[in-house]
């Protein structure tokens, strides 16, 4: 027993929790006591340091530390044995692994999970929005529900998902046997659980859960209950998670690429993942300041969005969107990647204008950060500024309908191969435009007047995120489902899950355009008579897109435990990771590929993108015989 | 290991050159098609009533600018759409194409071209166009009337500023038709935003700053205030009334107003005591007025954002109104929030304030 709780595992993680609760209450009566504050022990004070110390200090038990901790001491350090490589059961992906497969895997299932309970909290707004007056939830409950199911879908399904998969797929196919810092990863991932079961059980806290929405604007968050911490500190865990992984992805991008891999031979995947992780970086601290802000006003007073104390209550804004804005890129960009490569292979057609398809993933990078004041058109700031961010706004379409045309000049005189990916793939296109359209009449001025803070706009950011990313990250699951799994899926299921998203999606999100220019505010649990017949449809439709989830449940479970084995290349694709087995073997490459070629030479006579020379097997890292190759099935 | 055998696949998929539709034949289809789409997309786009009545002169400017973005929309959409659909019906992998690869086209730098500059071109019309637009909307008319507008947790107090310094303070949005006036928006607490969709204007009443906006009024008729910017508990039920009439009436409401209230039957000694219902209907110029969130017969106000009280005061005594106000969260109305009504009132209001409220109350409620 004791060596289990000094081992890194989950029983040391459990006495480490205990040890972080007990600092929290140490902490507290240690300072409420020296200021001689009553009463000495404060609920709120403990759980608020709580929510610092034992995530961290569950981090550090479940051994995301413990080699860097070793190392800072001076003591000796492990060798890296390449033990903790691959998963060999169910129970290892349980476990800190360093490996980027399994940690993408661990990603990609976790973002899951958090996809079914955003959504099962979508179904029960749309139960209590489906009649005006109050069913289900009260106002309260209601105002907590919309507040978690954005902060979940955004900061534990859309943004990790992408990471998660890219963190599979993407050193493959740059022919790199890992990421650049693996146990850097790790703790990446460790860190996603902690934010989302810390939002999620924003519910329990007194007071109830964060109430503000998933943009929390100040002063309404900084005079909340409790609750509304447990979003301000779950982004903090999240987004460290977020920025770490992009530092990952740049340095493995860069110096990690197989010879002959030059940047205008890299899949456009990786070139979305390079666009995604340099706005990651530039970015996400300042979402992570404007949280610290309302963590330090709301609990220790520090007035920065109180105006009678000097406060500037639009600063939180100019903040929150600095990032905010640039996140709705990295929600789309790698989606932008995925696409790209479901459709060449789909297709059998290169990429039409590879260059500018990368080019204009960094434009929209630059262009990304000059447009954040969008969101405030009505919000009171200078009115001049309204202007250059209106064209700015307006212009940042131009690279994306780069994107669109050369996808759809990508298709032309193609040989298409209708599968599910392929069926997810041409369905965000078009829907992706109708979010684009409405994205671009937002861009002017005096319509977004009238219908910003209105369902309009929950219209546009569901067309995005729900027809935008969520069907590419589809597209993605169902291309690379092979290669991660080792196993096929059901095709006739993946068709049945696109053609019922498809369908309910439009019934449950098209009408709420016109909800939103008729009048009806968003975020509210309750609304004027004018509005009970779409909302019923909606209600109606959203629950058919919440059963077609199911279907892809069903399916995905089954086919992982008991598909047909994959083949190496079930899509004759060019890509790197296509040409390992399926799954990849531990180390990734037995010999390092040798990059020939562009990644997308469909068509081409006797076209390869990488080679693998004979006599260039990769020798094994010191050690990695702890880990035999036949130990696998 | 797989890999000699992979690399040989791409040699050996051969495009059937002649067999493959060549795809000139379907861009004149396309045309024609997506010509014929366009056009009765954008004529339904233009049929379907999208937006709530038009009463101000902001209203009929912004809803043309929505007919210009379907007008440019629609094609857009069906341009895409009718590749996509296309590309699928003629270009679809077929039986015993299984092995079969698409040409390698790999670009045509002057098709990019063209489809970065057109849109760039587009979209900077339409930029030029909502600026023209904006300016228009926003700007000051000769004779404009002032309007205070305080947003609070979760109320509306419209502020009429008069001569004599004592300013109007009413919880309805009156306006005179064909009158411009501009609103000077600030809040009390957290952030609102004040909105009448029949004006298609909005802004944020943001604390510590004051912010404004114009409208023309010209339909006569009662709209919706509504509260657009999440604001808390009560943030749904923050809906009010506006009114736009005619000049003679907007004459006579103000009139009205300017009148101190009628003392309540038997309330009070007059004179410099306060009234208990002015400040059911007005507030003391720091508190919400009560009629903004609650109905009540005698004051003929009718809102619905807290619970009615010719129904929930009904026969009570004055201990309990006076609790209900200094400690609304006491006893809650069925099918109420605890939380949405402030609970500072002991504060805003003097102690002969709130006792004029209470009495003003017990009688207006045949305690």
């Amino acid at each position: 027993m004791t060596a289990k709780l000094r081992a890194p595992g989950w029983y040391r993680a459990a006495l480490w929790v205990v040890i972080g609760i007990a600092v929290a209450y140490g902490l507290t009566l240690l300072i409420r006591g020296l200021y001689g504050w009553d009463p000495i022990l404060k609920g709120d004070t403990v759980l608020q340091i709580a929510l610092i110390t034992v995530p961290l200090t569950f981090l550090g038990g479940i051994g995301c530390f413990d080699y860097w901790l070793y190392w800072a001491a001076g003591r000796a350090t492990r060798p890296e044995d390449h033990s903790n490589h691959g998963a060999y059961s169910w129970k290892d992906y349980f476990k800190v692994n360093t490996d980027h497969k399994v940690i993408g895997t661990q990603y990609v299932v976790t973002s899951f999970f958090f996809l079914f309970v955003g959504g099962l909290i979508a179904m029960l707004m749309r139960a209590e929005l489906a009649q005006p007056g109050r069913q289900f939830v009260d106002a309260e409950a209601f105002n907590g529900l919309f507040s978690v199911h954005a902060s979940l879908l955004i900061f534990l399904f859309i943004i990790p998902v992408f990471a998660g998969l890219a963190n599979f797929v993407l050193p493959l196919m740059i022919g790199a046997p890992d990421m650049a810092f693996p146990r850097l990863n790790a703790l990446s991932y460790w860190m996603l659980p902690v934010a989302g079961l810390m939002m999620t059980a924003s519910f329990l806290a007194p007071g109830g859960s964060f109430a503000s929405g998933w943009t929390a604007y100040a002063p309404l968050s900084t005079t909340q209950p409790i609750g509304q911490v447990f979003f301000t500190l779950g982004v903090q865990f999240a987004g460290a998670s977020s920025i770490a992984t992009a530092l990952n992805f740049l340095v493995t991008i860069i110096t990690m690429r197989a010879p002959g891999m030059s940047f205008f031979r890299m899949p456009l995947l990786v070139w979305a993942n390079f666009s995604t992780s340099l706005l990651v970086v530039i970015a996400t601290p300042f979402i992570a300041a404007s949280q610290f802000f309302v963590l330090l006003d709301r609990g220790l007073g520090f007035n920065f969005f109180d105006p009678t104390q000097g406060g500037d209550v639009l600063m939180y804004q100019h903040v929150f969107w600095f990032y905010s804005h640039p996140a709705v890129y990295i929600m789309m960009l790698p989606g932008f990647g995925i696409i790209s490569e479901v459709l060449a292979v789909k297709s059998r057609k290169p990429v039409f204008g590879y260059r500018m398809m990368a080019f204009s993933l960094l434009a929209i990078v630059v262009l990304g950060f000059t447009v954040w004041a969008h969101h405030m058109f009505v919000s009171g700031m200078q009115n001049w500024i309204r202007i250059p961010m209106m064209v700015t706004t307006a212009i940042i379409a131009v690279p994306t309908g780069i994107k669109v045309f050369s996808w759809l000049a990508t298709l032309w005189r193609g040989v298409l191969k209708l599968d599910t990916p392929m069926l997810w793939a041409l369905g965000f296109i078009t829907m992706f435009v109708l979010g684009g359209i409405s994205g671009v009449s937002l861009a002017i001025i005096p319509f977004t007047i009238h219908v910003s803070d209105t369902y309009f706009i929950v219209a546009h950011i569901h067309y995005v995120l729900f027809g935008g990313s969520l069907f590419t990250i589809f597209a993605g699951v169902y291309y690379w489902f092979p290669k991660m799994t080792g196993r096929m899926y059901d095709e006739t299921l993946g068709k049945i899950h696109f053609w019922t998203t498809l369908v309910f999606f439009n019934i449950t999100f098209a009408p709420m355009h016109v909800i939103g220019i008729q009048g009806m505010p968003r975020r509210v649990s309750d609304y004027a008579e004018q509005y009970a017949d779409w909302n019923l449809i909606i209600s109606i439709a959203s629950f058919g897109v919440g059963l077609s989830t199911l279907v892809f449940l069903y399916n995905i479970v089954v086919s992982w435990r008991g598909g047909p084995r994959a083949v190496a290349n079930p899509w004759r694709a060019l890509t790197l990771e296509w040409q390992v087995s399926s799954p990849p073997p531990v180390f990734n490459f037995d010999a390092v590929p040798t990059v020939v070629g562009g990644p997308y030479e469909y068509g081409v006579p006797g076209a390869v993108h990488g080679v693998f020379r004979k006599g260039a097997e990769v020798a094994q890292p010191a050690g990695a015989s702890a880990a035999p190759q036949s130990d696998r099935e | 290991m797989a890999e000699e055998e992979t690399t040989r696949e791409g040699a050996r998929a051969k495009t059937p050159e002649e067999v493959r539709p060549r795809g000139q034949a379907s861009i004149a289809q396309m045309l024609i098609i997506g010509a014929i789409a366009s056009a009765l997309g954008i004529a339904l786009g233009l049929i379907i009533d999208w937006f709530p009545p038009a009463a101000s002169t902001q209203a009929n400017r912004i809803d043309t600018v929505y007919d210009v973005l379907i007008v440019v929309s629609v094609p857009v959409f069906v341009l895409v759409t009718v590749v996509v659909l296309f590309s699928v019906w003629k270009f679809r992998q077929r039986p015993g194409e299984e092995l079969a690869d698409g040409p390698p086209i790999h670009g045509n730098t002057r098709l990019e071209v063209v489809w970065t500059a057109i849109p760039a071109i587009l979209l900077v019309a339409l930029c030029t166009y909502a600026y023209v637009v904006l300016t228009d909307i926003e700007e000051a008319k000769a004779g404009e009337t002032r309007i205070n507008v305080i947003g609070q947790q979760f109320a509306w107090t419209f502020e009429y500023p008069q001569a004599d310094g004592k300013p109007i303070r009413s919880n309805q949005l009156y306006l005179e038709e064909g009158h411009p006036v501009r609103f000077f928006v600030k809040s009390r607490d957290v952030i609102h935003d004040f909105w009448v969709p029949a004006f298609r204007m909005k802004i944020d009443a943001v604390p510590g700053i004051e912010t404004s906006y114009r409208v023309t009024p010209n339909r006569l008729g009662r709209y919706p205030v509504v509260c657009a910017e999440l604001c808390g508990l009560g943030h749904a039920l923050m809906r009010q009334t506006a009114h736009v009439v005619s000049s003679e009436d907007y004459a006579a409401w103000a009139e009205k107003q300017r009148q101190p209230a009628e003392p309540a039957a038997g309330g009070g000694g007059g004179g410099a005591a306060p009234d208990g219902k002015t400040l059911f209907t007005q507030g003391n110029g720091q508190s919400t007025a009560c009629g903004a969130c609650h109905t009540l017969a005698d004051a003929g106000t009718s809102a619905s954002t807290g619970p009615d009280l010719d129904q929930g005061l009904k026969g009570r005594d004055a201990a309990f109104i006076r609790q209900s106000i200094v400690d609304p969260d006491a006893v809650i109305t069925q099918g109420y929030n605890a939380g949405i009504m402030p609970k500072d009132f002991a504060q805003q209001l003097s102690p002969e304030e709130l006792d004029a409220l209470v009495s003003y109350l017990e009688k207006a409620t045949g305690g």
